[in-house]
């Protein structure tokens, strides 16, 4: 059986790179699972569990908390994002980095978003699925 | 025996001082170790990112992402990366000495400049200097986030895509060892083309969801990441110069020392051979 070589790194570390013989991945557009000389592929991911079987039968389980995903017929790469994204987070950030460069010492005191929420929500269920999983497993 | 006490005094503070630069020439030190570690930590994501990105360059894509295409230059912008606290040698000087000397050249070419600042040292030096500040951050700490940043980089982005500005650089210290730092000025708009080694030349990728918004996305982490990288290699640099700063400043606190204990030791001297042949003089007057 022939095996795919998988990167999983994050702008904050290394996270894991090894041969896999398939991967599923959060994608955005629903779960998609990358065997080995699969077509070039790009896709962001959304929060979720990504799981990497190996030669030996044994399953990796990685959070990924949103990134990008690219596949070339022997190498996945998945750059997993640290940060907590959305839209209108990011056009906050910007406000407030606007709005300290005008005063120095102002505060962005903006409502609470409710798309920043949302995602928080995403991701903590996400987060939280994993969480269940592995204990499962390890029980 | 007036002057000897003052000199004892003045010994005991050039001390003291001496006690604290020791303490932060070892606290830097530390700190300069994890600072690098991270700094190594980070490396992966730019080096997949950048493949990603040169093999995306190679994709026969018929869209031209407005951040990979250049335009003439009228207005370019500076994201200046400083440390938030002082006392580290000529790290910030040298970082605000290549901005400055780069807007000079622009200016006299008719172009004007503005500036994104990370750190609290660059407001300082941009508020008494003057120019238009886009936008900025500091009190980043030891352990900067890219979340923290992600303000100030979209409003450079926001900038660029409105043609507010024609072209963005990233000016930060690069660490070539521990004692010497680089001020590196480095081109962040429009992204500069990757080079990878040959793929086939005919295939495209498959996008999900399509490719525009994906190239976006891209090009937007690669920036990211860039960034990220310039501060924390920068907070590094931070660390190793004050290290190197503080090593100097002790050394010096301890040949001042020296130095006072010697006068010192003259001033005493002479008060007891003044003390003695006063003695003596009295003696043979009586």
């Amino acid at each position: 059986m022939s095996a795919i070589h998988v990167d999983i790194v994050s702008a904050e570390g290394h996270i894991h790179s090894g041969e896999a013989t398939m991967i599923f991945a959060p994608a955005k557009m629903g779960e998609l699972g990358i065997a080995p000389r699969h077509a070039p592929l790009l896709t962001s991911l959304k929060p979720g569990t990504l799981r990497v079987q190996q030669a030996d039968g044994t399953e990796l389980a990685f959070f990924v908390g949103g990134g990008i995903l690219e596949v070339q017929p022997h190498l996945v790469t998945v750059l997993a994002d640290t940060a907590l994204r959305a839209k209108d987070a990011d056009e906050n950030a910007a406000l407030k980095a606007k709005q300290t460069a005008e005063e120095k010492l102002g505060k962005a005191a903006g409502p609470l978003d409710l798309a920043k929420a949302q995602n928080e929500l995403v991701e903590a269920a996400a987060r939280l699925e994993f969480v269940q999983k592995i204990n499962k497993i390890t029980r | 025996m007036a002057g000897a006490k003052e000199i004892r005094t003045k010994i005991k503070s050039v001390k003291n001082t001496q006690k604290i630069t020791r303490a932060m020439e070892k606290v830097a030190m530390s700190k300069m170790r994890r600072a690098q570690e991270r700094m190594s930590l980070a490396r992966p994501y730019a080096e997949k990112i950048r493949r990603t990105l040169g093999h995306l360059s190679q994709a026969n894509l018929e869209y031209k992402h407005p951040f990979t295409v250049g335009r003439e230059v009228k207005k370019v912008a500076y994201l200046v990366v400083s440390s938030d606290r002082g006392l580290c040698g000529g790290l910030n000087v040298n970082t605000f000495r290549a901005v400055t000397r780069d807007v000079r050249e622009w200016k006299a070419k008719g172009v004007e400049a503005e500036f994104a600042l990370i750190g609290n040292k660059a407001q300082a030096f941009f508020k008494r200097m003057g120019g238009k500040v886009l936008g900025t951050v500091g009190n980043l700490g030891d352990k900067p986030t890219i979340e923290q940043l992600l303000g100030t980089i979209k409003v450079l982005s926001d900038a660029y895509r409105n043609g507010e500005v024609d072209r963005v650089y990233l000016v930060s210290s690069k660490f070539v060892n521990t004692m010497t730092q680089q001020s590196t000025i480095q081109q962040l708009l429009p992204v500069e083309p990757v080079k990878t080694d040959g793929l086939l030349s005919h295939w495209d990728y498959l996008y999900e969801p399509d490719s525009v918004e994906l190239m976006d996305t891209v090009l937007q982490r690669y920036i990211e990441s860039q960034v990220y990288q310039g501060l924390i290699e920068n907070v590094a640099c931070e660390q190793s110069a004050r290290m190197v700063a503080m090593k100097a400043a002790t050394d010096n606190a301890g040949k001042i020392i020296n130095g006072l204990q010697l006068v010192y030791n003259k001033a005493r001297q002479a008060n007891i051979t003044k003390e003695l042949s006063e003695i003596v003089g009295g003696a043979a007057a009586v």
